[in-house]
């Protein structure tokens, strides 16, 4: 028992199965879940296996096995998925000339396969077309718009238009578009940016010289009212007797002057002075 | 072509063991011959060079001394080894074309006891094996898995644990991590600048984190799963971003409800893509200034300290001066108290303390006014004031009388 016995023995099986299976791969196919199928047949497309349906449960759709005639019928897939289609950066100019760098994508989906087969071919061809689609709607639309507005909440409204601008056009291929959204809106390289800067920052230094300021500001007032109470103070203890005050007052500056003040002093007095009265003998 | 112990020999082998002789080129003895051709087949090719037969012109060693060639015993010169010197010898069609054929249709499996093939069995255990492997499928606790027909139509899902299925190419899985929550770090590396509402810029870096939710829709629906998150991400936290202020970003007070907005908007979109992901949160991790105007906004924080300070040596003052102005008053109520109860005593006590204490560290000069202009040279006043007290004072008292 070799394999020339078996070879001998059962070379009409063999064969049928060799050819059955050459058979069957040619003629089976299977068709996944994320792909739609589109039969042609000798140039014309006859079928399609597994179109979109929105509401269809997975398991319902009708991928998965079939068959095709061998050399007359081709089988062309196109992604069943919701796709991805990418844009180049673009500069778009605002209504009031403000340069803003935008970055977008929109997603779509095949729902009309024998279209999308007979208008693009396939997938990349329609990347390609819809591409410069969406970027010129997206400059156009965005356009009308004063530069504020392309940050905020009117983004959902301009989304909206270019959404549709973009599907009536992506119709023609068969396409869908679900939804188109800005990923990135920056302010282009260069002096835009520059001068965005430079605005952030003397912003910021106006705000530190205002908290400077105040601060100076606080500390002149904390002074002051501190010497006003003072006053206040002096005025209600000396007020009592005013000439006492005046007495009191020029004892202690004397004090201040000669014992504590820098600086040696030579006194020069005359005998007639209230201090040297004793001195002279009383009078 | 066997070996008594049922190896088939291959006659390259013997062949290149045959070259283990006088063409060897590593120069062995031409002695060893009859050992090296011991493990050849003894009805071998015809054409194999053993040392029996006249040597063909082999390649000449280059490693023997010219000399040698004559000491051999007038073996004629030898041609230089070539290329296919070694391919001649090797590979499927050299020697097979020589031998008459390796192992190929004559090669036999061995046989059981009973002298029957093994070949149904192996086959069996391997079908066996294969309905095995390919029909019990281990689902950990974290995964699920999809199981399709021909890895076509969707059949159904396996949760946790052991399942069965028809064996593949029938039916085949693929598993999925489904509840692990997976994060996506948006930004980061570089500087990636958002503007904010007030048209301010703002470094920003945050991280997505996300699990499946539903493995069909995240399998069948989206072409990119991860791809669109990222883009759904960048898209919603660029709206977020815009409808606040770049200090309420900076701060951090804003930071809430950025994130809530972002993740809810992320799982709109999702949703209405029927992506099967669940945003399950979203951090900003960094909302930073940009780093070319940092200075600027460091020095913000550095004038509130600045006017904190100024404030604080402010009031430092403000306390002294009160204090001080409080003491004063205090001092001069006490005294004014006891020059209410005596004012003459009181007031002269306090002329000649003050006097005396002023009048003895300083110089003193009387001068009698009466009539007399006198002179004063200053000098002499300003030297007497360098030398020691003592001396003056004695003629000043003189001078006073």
């Amino acid at each position: 028992m070799n394999a020339q016995a078996i070879w001998d023995t059962h070379k009409a099986t063999i064969i049928a199965v060799a050819v059955l299976i050459v058979a069957a791969l040619s003629t089976l196919i299977v068709v996944p879940e994320t792909q739609q199928a589109v039969k042609i047949r000798t140039g014309q497309p006859v079928a399609v296996i597994n179109k979109f349906e929105p509401d269809t449960p997975y398991g319902q759709t009708g991928a998965g096995l079939w068959y095709r005639i061998p050399m007359i019928e081709r089988v062309q897939y196109v992604d069943r998925r919701i796709m991805n289609l990418d844009m180049e950066p673009q500069q778009v100019l605002s209504n009031d000339q403000q340069r803003l760098q935008v970055d977008a994508y929109a997603r779509f989906r095949i729902i009309n396969p024998v279209l999308m087969v007979e208008r693009a071919g396939s997938e990349e061809t329609l990347r390609a077309q819809l591409a410069p689609i969406l970027s010129s709607t997206l400059r156009q639309e965005l356009g009308r718009r004063p530069f504020a507005a392309l940050l905020t909440a009117e983004r959902g409204n301009a989304m909206a238009n270019i959404r549709t601008a973009l599907d009536r056009q992506a119709r023609q291929y068969g396409a869908q578009i679900i939804d188109v959204r800005i990923k990135r809106a920056d302010l282009p390289d260069g002096s835009p940016l520059e001068t965005a800067f430079t605005r952030m920052q003397t912003d910021r230094q106006a705000e530190a010289e205002t908290i400077r300021a105040s601060g100076r500001r606080d500390a002149q007032i904390i002074q002051a009212e501190a010497e006003a109470d003072a006053a206040n103070t002096y005025a209600a203890a000396y007020g009592k007797d005013p000439e006492f005050y005046d007495f009191y007052r020029a004892m202690e500056s004397y004090r201040r002057t000669f014992e504590q003040g820098s600086g040696e002093s030579t006194m020069i007095l005359s005998p007639d002075s209230e201090y040297l009265r004793q001195f002279r003998g009383q009078r | 072509m066997r070996n008594p112990d049922g190896f088939p020999t291959k006659p390259w082998l013997s062949q290149v063991l045959a070259m283990a002789g006088k063409r060897n080129p590593w120069g062995k003895p031409q002695g060893d011959d009859g050992s090296g051709s011991d493990g050849g087949d003894p009805d071998g090719a015809p054409s194999k060079p053993t040392a029996d037969t006249p040597p063909p012109k082999g390649p000449r060693n280059p490693w023997l001394p010219p000399g040698r060639g004559g000491s051999d015993g007038g073996e004629p010169p030898r041609r230089s080894a070539s290329i296919e010197d070694i391919f001649k010898t090797r590979g499927p069609e050299g020697p097979r074309r020589i031998g008459g054929g390796g192992g190929g249709p004559n090669f036999r499996l061995p046989e059981r006891a009973n002298g029957k093939s093994w070949l149904p069995l192996i086959a069996l255990g391997l079908a066996g094996l294969w309905l095995v492997f390919t029909s019990t499928h281990q689902v950990q606790p974290k995964q699920q898995a999809v199981v399709t027909w021909l890895g076509g139509k969707y059949s159904h899902k396996l949760g946790p644990g052991l399942n069965f299925t028809l064996p593949w190419p029938i039916q085949q899985v693929t598993v999925e991590n489904v509840s692990e929550i997976r994060s996506v770090t948006i930004g980061g590396e570089g500087e990636k600048l958002v503007l904010t509402g007030d048209q301010n810029l703002v470094d920003l870096s945050y991280v997505i984190r996300w699990n499946i939710k539903n493995l069909e829709q995240f399998m069948f629906q989206i072409d990119d799963p991860e791809l669109a998150i990222r883009e759904v991400a960048e898209s919603a936290m660029r709206a977020a971003m815009a409808e606040q202020e770049l200090d309420q970003v900076v701060s951090g007070e804003g930071r809430a409800v950025i994130e809530a907005r972002v993740a809810s908007r992320m799982q709109q979109l999702l949703d209405a893509y029927r992506a099967g992901v669940a945003i399950q949160g979203v951090e900003v991790v960094k909302a930073d200034p940009p780093a070319k105007v940092i200075d600027a906004f460091k020095d913000v924080s550095a004038a509130q300290q600045d006017a904190n300070a100024m404030r604080n040596r402010a009031r430092a003052y403000a306390q002294q001066v009160l204090a001080r102005a409080q003491g004063d008053a205090a001092a001069f109520n006490q005294i004014y108290e006891e020059y209410r109860l005596a004012p003459e005593v009181t007031r002269r006590r306090l002329y000649y303390e003050t006097m005396e204490s002023v009048l003895s560290k300083t110089d003193k000069t009387i001068v009698e006014a009466d009539g007399v202009t006198p002179y004063l040279p200053l000098p002499e006043v300003r030297r007497r004031a360098v030398t020691p007290p003592a001396g003056p004072a004695a003629p000043e008292g003189g001078a006073g009388r």
